[in-house]
């Protein structure tokens, strides 16, 4: 048994990744989505913009805030998108990857704007960002980065 | 020194323009780091080590942008853009401009 594992290493470490790659990656994301979910409820109070300026009639005073996070692809998503490259056509396995990154982002930028004390964020800008190089390339770290960015609002007591 | 990221500073009346300032800084992923990332890699997840990196560098980029504000007699900067490029591989520049202004 040992001796038919060892021989055959190159085909079985492979499927190995990808089964842990696909059952790690989609508990992960399910967790993720999750707990963005819940804390996109927590936060319905404290709206982020991308107007430049809200019209207001108290005196308010503004800080920029930050939010950023680098999320990083599965083996088996990664697997899929090479193999999409082949055909062409939607990467969903991404889309899913940028959409959590983005979504996060805003949120941890929500947060230091709600610890501020600050109402609303207006002008928020969003960008996504690399360190990791392109996602798709071998021997790369495949991530994605998004940093949402914007002045929180601070009412003056 | 308060930064926004919108034309102007709410509350607060702007008097004086001195233009644009800039502050950038490159950074590079570590071994360590990199071999943490590339094991969470295969699982997926967030890379926390990266998003540290991020941060430490973007705060380090308006550090040095809020210095030269300073230096030229401002005391706040206006419409902060931030931008990143990779210059080399496996580094990243961090790079924050906005305008320097005096208000009152």
């Amino acid at each position: 048994m040992s001796d038919f594992l060892l021989q055959n290493i190159n085909l079985i470490l492979p499927i190995f990744l990808l089964i842990l790659g696909y059952t790690a990656g989609s508990i992960a994301e399910r967790r993720h989505y999750r707990s963005i979910e819940r804390r996109e409820q927590e936060f319905l109070a404290l709206p982020a913009v991308t107007l430049r300026d809200v019209e207001s009639s108290e005196e308010v005073s503004g800080q920029l805030v930050i939010g950023n996070v680098v999320i990083s692809i599965d083996y088996f998503k990664r697997a899929l998108a090479i193999l999409r490259n082949i055909f062409g056509g939607r990467v969903a396995s991404y889309e899913s990857l940028v959409d959590r990154a983005r979504r996060e982002a805003i949120l941890r930028m929500k947060e230091e704007a709600a610890k501020a004390g600050a109402h609303i964020v207006v002008n928020m800008r969003i960008e996504t960002s690399s360190i990791g190089q392109s996602a798709n390339r071998k021997k790369q770290i495949g991530s994605v980065e998004a940093i949402a960015y914007g002045t929180a609002l601070i009412k003056q007591v | 020194m308060i930064i926004t990221n919108i034309e102007t500073i709410p509350g607060k009346a702007i008097v004086e323009h001195y233009g644009i300032v800039q502050g950038s800084t490159v950074r590079a992923k570590h071994i360590g780091r990199d071999f943490m990332a590339g094991l969470k890699n295969l699982v997926g997840g967030e890379l926390k080590g990266y998003t540290e990196l991020l941060s430490e560098a973007r705060e380090e980029a308006l550090r040095r942008m809020t210095e030269q504000a300073r230096q030229m007699g401002a005391n706040a900067v206006v419409n902060v853009r931030f931008a990143t490029s990779s210059v080399a591989q496996g580094a990243a520049e961090l790079f924050a401009y906005g305008t320097a202004v005096r208000v009152e």
